[in-house]
């Protein structure tokens, strides 16, 4: 029975109705399907029979909290004597602390004159004129938003986090680079860490480092330095045999051949990598203030707690523009690599560098000599909050209640939450347990191989395993109704903004600001709007994921081959017809992909929505992280994780395989 | 361009391996101060600002003080309450101000390791309770005692309580014993956490904008009292033998508990003038509720509001200061 829900979406395609068995050969999926409806006509009974169908049985869970709550009494009693923590966890604490120090002392010695017009200048050194002037006016806005010390606290701890995570990405991208064992170890390891929601490290981490920076950097390193070991293996083994032959024929050593050969031919990738990693740690050291890691972080997080949605914007805009700045750079950069240098001839080559020293030294001795402090002065400031709340209140007061014909956002949460959101918690959890591990065995062999079919099952089962097989259940049905409504959403944008690339124009700063604003923002002007509970929880969530939907939806319906596209045209098709008939089965990949971002994003943001009211497994991590309770966050915490796998395994479009298979 | 690019990266990680094996001793994490304390040298404290207000109006009318009176650097860490805790022990923090009474932390911190110490009280006293807001007390005068509370749960249903009525808890990190209540009362309630107390809070201000009824946990002294009036429930008495059972069988009402001050046993000894400061801190329900207004519904900074406050009661603080 869990097999015919399924069926239908896959049976679904061309081909279909032409009779049963060239349906199969053409469609290997309803050959998985049947082959599944099989197995499970076998053991569905004899599972049934032992343990019974409704929830998870009890027989098959294994109890952790007393474990975790022994590791937990022993860690809190040898911190500060065991040699552990003495010769190794202190100091690695250490060194964090003291990098960070470091470079947030140069950035304080430096100055908001040294520090904008030397961002200016590596920006005008790697992307050209425009950028440099974006990355001066970026960092102005900053000091003028009175976050200059916040702003630099974050710089720096992004900085350490950064160039740690990239040292250990190219560490473990080197060795899967060169060696096929371990690329084939390591492959699944960086695949589960870049679906794991980052609230769901945190725990862990401060247990051992307590609160603080030393355990926000590792945190951050833990969630942003996969995307740099995976892009350095890809660059690595992507390398080109023509020139690797001749390389070797010259007589090159192993070693030579790497560092004159390989490293440089994949330079591309390795920027690429850089770039991802940066993207993830800003958006780490935000997430990580909940365990005390400063900066603009902390300032959002203590403005929510005062209900202040005007300064949490006001801290979240240095936010965006940082990582505005630094991705546009990077990307920037990667672009150029290999073209002809460009620019004033000034600043190339290591000349560049130079003069951006000169340049920074100069503006900090004048600037310095002119006003008498390096911290941004406080009085050339623009206080925002106040509008902004003003603006949030009007909005309120006008939409909460009482909007004619669609009723107000307290009626439309509340419709949501009993019409949608009830409903699928109790089908969940109503479902057999037997039939979701099939339904989710079904989804993920007809959208993949069979061995992310196992992947996800057992990930399922894990879940059950550990004993929250409720709350996950609760967690997935938000989950499922948050990307419903971002696919809904998303695709229709995607379908105007492939259209038109006004539209798109127009969208793309919305865009960026959604994607790059910390999560934490939007939780207090949803609740606001919504209420309590996990409808406010969702719309976060569909804000979050809603600019990756669109991007990619409209880039895949964009690249579709304009031959085919002609070809409908000449046939005379609407332009319902094409988009129907056309563009998405051909952007098939794309669109598979955007299911798989949603997914994943989503996720992350449900379970920040522990905060706000939204439940299940978000709130028994933030209520492991509140009350130091390692058995309760922990188990939350790693049932995030397999359904996050579970989930990114189950929407894995076929796109992703042979890219990273290729 | 390139070749440079490799060098620096080989210069950068042997710099990190040298930083991490050049101390060979053994390194103190309980000795670990945030790096972004005190740039120039100067004498700092940090202090742990918890998520409710009035701990915020504590902090900044002491980081104020310290800052403008003693010369200090204050730097300021948000934390939940247990793992302030945590962080007091290891001197990450150098003291809370406000702290609702944490027996087994008391117990492990003060008196096992001795890595913190008392530091008196606040003068704020703490009560935690049910509360339902006054224009419904006023039409409906039972409702404040705990037994005529099942006649209104269907009045108080919302999309997340189910069938059930709804009893609105806040921040996962405070003392709660309110699904026990529910349950060992016989109550035909669900508790229903905001997640955190921002979020209630909002969720309450919403709830009197429409005059609707609604049932919280929630606890004085708070600013939020003078914008929506509320009125406690009364839940069967508070003794020292309930207190005393098992979390699961707890059935009577929240303490009335005198807040504390907490220092971490270093700073308190060694903390200079600050530490005797923090320990004169003294001030009334009054005094706080002034500043959490300030800061959480005219929406001053915290500065700001610690700013006014202290420029109007001179004579309050003078006394906390050290007499030369």
């Amino acid at each position: 029975m869990a097999t015919a829900q399924a069926t239908p979406v896959r049976a679904a395609q061309p081909g279909a109705s032409r009779g049963p068995l060239a349906a199969l050969r053409e469609r290997p999926a309803a050959g998985k399907l049947l082959l599944l409806a099989l197995a499970a006509a076998v053991l569905v009974p004899l599972v049934h029979g032992r343990w019974g169908g409704g929830i998870w049985p009890d027989a098959l869970t294994a109890d952790l909290s007393e474990p975790l709550g022994n590791v937990t009494d022993w860690i809190v009693s040898n911190r500060d004597s065991h040699p552990l923590f003495l010769y190794f966890f202190g100091h690695i604490s250490n060194a964090v602390v003291l990098s960070v120090r470091g470079v947030y002392l140069v950035l304080l010695a430096l100055g908001w004159a040294g520090v904008t017009v030397f961002a200016a200048a590596v920006a005008w050194r790697v992307a050209g004129v425009r950028l440099a002037l974006t990355a001066a006016v970026s960092f102005l806005v900053c000091g003028l938003l009175g976050m200059w010390v916040p702003t630099m606290q974050t710089l720096a701890l992004m900085v350490v986090a950064v160039l740690a995570s990239v040292v250990l990405g190219l560490v473990l991208g080197l060795a899967a680079g060169l060696s096929d064992r371990v690329f084939r170890i390591l492959r699944p390891v960086l695949d589960t860490m870049q679906v794991l929601p980052a609230f769901a490290y945190l725990l862990p981490v401060v247990l051992v480092f307590g609160i603080g920076v030393p355990g926000a950097v590792l945190a951050t390193v833990v969630y942003a330095a996969p995307p740099m070991a995976r892009l350095t293996a890809l660059g690595l083994r992507g390398a080109d045999r023509g020139v690797m032959e001749a390389v070797t024929s010259l007589g090159a050593t192993g070693r030579q051949r790497l560092l004159t050969a390989r490293l440089p031919l994949a330079r591309k990738e390795l920027l690429l990598g850089l770039n991802q990693t940066i993207m993830m740690a800003l958006s780490m050291a935000v997430i990580a203030s909940v365990i005390g890691a400063g900066g603009l972080g902390d300032r959002v997080y203590q403005a929510l707690s005062s209900v202040d949605v005007g300064a949490a914007l006001a801290a979240g805009i240095p936010i965006v523009l940082l990582a505005v700045v630094l991705d546009r750079t990077t990307e920037a950069a990667g672009r150029r690599i290999g073209t002809e240098p460009t620019g004033p001839a000034l600043l190339r080559g290591p000349r560049g560098w130079t003069l951006a020293a000169v340049v920074t030294a100069a503006a900090v001795a004048v600037v310095g000599r002119l006003t008498d402090g390096r911290v941004w002065p406080e009085d050339v400031t623009v206080a925002i909050a106040g509008p902004v709340n003003t603006a949030k209140d009007w909005m309120v007061d006008h939409l909460y209640t009482g909007v004619p014909v669609v009723g107000g956002t307290a009626d439309l949460a509340s419709h949501f939450t009993s019409g949608i959101l009830n409903p699928l918690r109790s089908g969940l959890t109503g479902l057999p347990w037997w039939s979701v591990l099939l339904i989710v065995a079904a989804l993920a062999w007809t959208i993949g191989t069979w061995r992310t079919a196992v992947t996800a099952v057992l990930a399922m089962a894990a879940i059950g395993v550990l004993g929250v097989w409720e709350p996950s259940m609760d967690t997935l049905s938000q989950v499922l109704a948050a990307v419903a409504v971002t696919l809904v959403l998303g695709f229709g944008i995607a379908i105007g903004t492939a259209r038109s690339e006004r539209l798109e124009r127009l969208l793309r700063p919305v865009l960026d600001v959604f994607q790059t604003m910390p999560q934490f923002v939007y939780l207090i002007p949803v609740v606001a709007l919504f209420g309590v509970g996990r409808a406010p929880a969702a719309a976060a969530a569909v804000v979050y994921a809603l600019p990756a939907v669109v991007r990619i939806t409209t880039q895949g319906l964009r690249g579709v081959d304009p031959a085919a596209m002609e070809c409908a045209r000449s046939l005379g098709a609407t332009p319902g017809q094409q988009l129907r008939q056309v563009q998405i089965p051909l952007a098939r990949p794309s669109l598979l992909l955007a299911v798989n971002q949603a997914v994943v994003l989503v996720l992350a943001v449900v379970i920040i929505g522990g905060l706000v009211g939204s439940g299940a497994l978000g709130y028994e991590v933030v209520l492991g992280l509140a009350q130091g309770d390692l058995a309760t966050g922990l188990v939350a915490g790693a049932a995030i994780v397999c359904l996050g796998l579970m989930l990114d395994r189950v929407t894995q479009p076929t796109a992703r395989r042979q890219r990273q298979e290729g | 361009m390139n070749r440079s690019r490799t060098r620096l990266l080989v210069a950068f990680a042997s710099a990190t391996a040298l930083l991490t094996t050049a101390g060979c001793g053994a390194a103190d994490m309980t000795k670990q101060a945030s790096p972004f304390a005190a740039p120039a040298g100067v004498k700092t404290v940090t202090l742990s600002v918890q998520s409710w207000v009035g701990a915020q109006a504590n902090v900044a009318v002491a980081e104020q003080l310290l800052k403008e009176e003693l010369g200090y650097r204050v730097d300021l860490v948000q934390t939940d309450e247990v793992p302030a805790w945590d962080a007091l022990s290891q001197g990450r923090v150098d003291a809370i101000l406000e702290d609702w009474g944490h027996p087994d932390q008391e117990k492990l911190y003060i008196d096992e390791k001795k890595t913190i110490v008392r530091g008196g009280d606040l003068g704020v006293t703490g009560h935690i309770g049910w509360y339902v807001p006054k224009y419904w007390a006023d039409e409906h005068p039972d409702v404040t005692d705990w037994k005529n509370l099942n006649k209104y749960a269907k009045e108080l249903r919302t999309a997340e309580s189910g069938g059930k009525g709804q009893l609105m808890d806040g921040s996962p990190s405070y003392i709660t014993n309110d699904v026990a209540l529910v349950k060992n009362l016989d109550l035909d309630y669900k508790v229903v956490f905001a997640g955190s107390e921002a979020a209630q809070i909002t969720q309450i201000q919403q709830f009197a904008k429409a005059e609707k009824p609604f049932l919280s946990y929630w606890y004085q002294p708070q600013w939020l009292f003078n914008e929506v009036p509320m009125v406690e429930v009364k839940l069967p008495a508070y003794t020292d033998e309930c207190a005393a059972k098992d979390p699961a069988d707890i059935d009577c009402a929240y303490p009335t508990t005198p807040l504390q001050k907490f220092l971490n046993a270093d700073f308190a000894e060694r903390g200079g003038e600050a530490s005797a400061f923090l320990k004169k801190f003294h001030w009334s329900e009054e005094d706080q509720n002034e500043v959490s207004e300030m800061i959480a519904s005219q929406k001053l900074t915290p500065q700001e509001a610690a700013k006014r406050w202290i420029d109007r009661h001179p004579d309050v603080w003078e006394k906390w200061l050290p007499q030369d």
